[in-house]
């Protein structure tokens, strides 16, 4: 972790010695902005989360605040509140550091999160995976029950909130919200088809508010600081901080909290060190996660790390996930593993997906190895046409794109591979 | 994820130590009364631990019994995910991520090292049942690649010589 200067949301405290303690965390402000909300109403909170204009940090980036609104009020279902801590889209974990040395700002903020929405019970779903951050996880919980700040009396406020950590098992499509869901009921984590949305059918076909860990994280200094101060962070309609986690080709590779609409160049520059042999050792960089389509050098030296920005470039922001990959990388190659990826992570439900995942990792790995066929860029791109929209989930999208991508920022690297039978790179 | 249900082991019924069905009461507290299925992956993860590291067609079964969860519902389930090991793996269960930052960063190296120091390939299991070797997709540490699992532990920032004297500690 590197010195990360400007204002911190959810890492104030990663770098700090035992902050997974309880009695740390609570010297550090742990679940004073709890009591403050537990003391405000429940539209109060969920309207300065509004103007915080939080977006899910998990990658769709929808206003946080909107989804808890749309929490149904007139009903006598339970409600429920879910952290999706799946954290395993290839490039990022950025949740990891806030689940093993942080994990009392996020119950702080599913305290908040489930007041707000009414929901007395909630779920941290966490990648099966993350064995010893399972145990973190599990001990602050237990010692937050055990001192009263969980419960049938949450912080002495009368309100009552139980919360439970529930291990997944190796599926990256359970970071699907529906597939997490129905993970949770114990099935194959299969996503649903929506509508309805979980916010009025989902766990247990009550009403479900979803959110990520590190939207969960940021509530309780919005509801310390207002709603106000977090807007005036970043960039207009990409407001407040971002954890990227940039890995690759760099000197640095980290998770660094910067303000949302940094300049990426500056991001790689200034905070992980640069590119290995320098920025014009650059080639490309996959701005948010592997299903945004990656960009090329020449537009990262201008590109800022926003929402909107990352959208007019053809790409996504995703969960903030920066590959930074220099010249000596095989485009062809790179895309070609993430393929590899999808085609074992597609769950099998819908026919697109299924079938089209494992034919486009069939086609790129016949053109990394030098067997490619006139007419094959052709056929990925009509086999990307033809997954995306037409999925149940998000999962075909986002096989689809890197491929699609990558074809459109770097056709000279698909050509050269089917007219030579290699890499331009050697 | 098609891998058909477990293999058999051969041994006798298999069935929860006291302390395990501790647990499971423990498990089913998490969740509501009515939705007590909400268990199952955390009762698979526990069945695994407690009868060597997979789940055979007799442990599935007994999940089932246990739980009163239909079989093929259990089977489907231990099926889906990647976690569950439906034939016998070794004492170090060594898993190394060889996604995209893994490999921008030297996965390939490690790779090898792995398998020289081991002589196993992808999914072969050691003659002396110590070590089995996997190929695994993401294991979210990508900035801290290449990383690999043994069993419940994380080691990142991997190089070959670093990982040759991981194995090599290992008791």
């Amino acid at each position: 972790m590197t010195e990360t200067p400007g204002e911190r949301v959810v890492y104030r405290n990663v770098d700090r010695q035992d902050g997974h303690l309880l009695a740390v965390a609570r010297e550090h402000g742990a679940y004073e902005a709890a009591r403050k909300a537990l003391a405000m109403s429940r539209e109060a909170v969920i309207d300065e989360v509004k103007k915080s204009n939080l977006r899910g940090r998990g990658g769709a980036g929808f206003p946080a605040g909107m989804k808890w609104s749309f929490i149904p009020k007139d009903t006598k279902r339970p409600h429920y509140l879910i952290c999706n801590a799946d954290e395993g889209e290839p490039g990022t974990c950025k949740d990891r550091e806030i689940l093993r040395r942080d994990p009392h700002l996020l119950i702080e903020g599913m305290i908040i999160a489930a007041y707000a929405v009414q929901a007395e019970r909630g779920y941290i779903y966490i990648r099966g995976e993350f064995y010893r951050e399972t145990e973190r996880l599990q001990q602050a919980v237990d010692d937050a029950i055990a001192a009263g700040i969980l419960g049938d009396n949450v912080l002495e406020s009368g309100h009552r909130f139980h919360l439970a950590v529930h291990r997944g098992a190796g599926a990256y499509v359970c970071g699907e919200e529906t597939g997490l869901i129905e993970s949770l009921e114990g099935k194959k984590g299969q996503p649903r088809l929506k509508p309805p949305f979980p916010a009025n059918v989902g766990l247990y076909d009550c009403p479900t508010v979803i959110n990520n860990v590190e939207t969960l994280a940021a509530v309780p200094a919005i509801l310390a600081k207002g709603g106000e101060w977090y807007a005036g962070l970043g960039v207009p309609k990409s407001n407040g901080t971002k954890v990227f986690s940039v890995s690759g080709h760099v000197v640095r590779p980290g998770n660094y909290e910067v303000p949302l609409g940094i300049p990426l160049k500056k991001l790689i520059e200034e905070y992980a060190g640069g590119v290995r042999g320098g920025w014009d050792n650059l080639k490309g960089v996959i701005p948010g996660g592997s299903s945004t389509p990656v960009l090329r050098a020449e537009v990262c030296a201008t590109i800022a790390m926003d929402y909107e920005s990352l959208a007019k470039a053809g790409t996504m922001l995703g969960a903030g996930s920066v590959i930074v990959m220099d010249k000596s990388v095989c485009i062809v190659r790179a895309i070609a593993r993430l393929s590899r990826f999808y085609r074992h992570e597609s769950c099998g439900q819908c026919t697109p997906c299924r079938e089209g995942t494992g034919w486009l990792a069939q086609i790129m790995n016949r053109l990394e190895a030098g067997h490619g066929a006139v007419g094959d860029v052709e056929l990925l791109k009509n086999i990307c046409d033809n997954i995306s929209g037409k999925t149940i989930c998000a999962l075909g999208d986002a096989a689809a794109m890197p491929v699609a991508g990558a074809i459109r920022a770097f056709p000279e690297e698909f050509d050269y591979h089917i007219k030579h039978g290699r890499c331009m790179v050697g | 994820m098609s891998e058909s249900p477990g293999e058999t082991s051969g041994e006798v019924k298999p069935c929860f130590s006291p302390a395990a069905l501790r647990e499971v009461e423990t498990i089913y507290a998490r969740y509501p009364a009515e939705y007590r299925r909400s268990a199952l992956l955390p009762i698979l993860h526990l069945a695994q631990r407690e009868f060597g590291g997979w789940l055979s067609r007799e442990a599935l079964a007994y999940v089932a019994e246990l739980t009163g969860i239909p079989p093929v519902r259990v089977n489907e389930v231990a099926t889906f995910y990647t976690m569950y090991n439906l034939r016998p793996v070794g004492r170090y269960h060594v898993q190394v991520c060889t996604n995209i930052s893994c490999w921008l960063c030297g996965s390939d190296a490690v790779v090898k090292a792995l398998q020289e120091r081991l002589q196993l390939g992808w999914g072969e299991t050691s003659v002396d049942g110590r070590f089995t070797l996997s190929e695994v997709e993401c294991l979210g540490a990508c900035v801290n690649a290449p990383a690999v699992q043994i069993n419940d532990d994380y080691h990142e920032d991997l190089t070959p010589d670093k990982v040759a004297e991981i194995i090599d500690r290992l008791p």
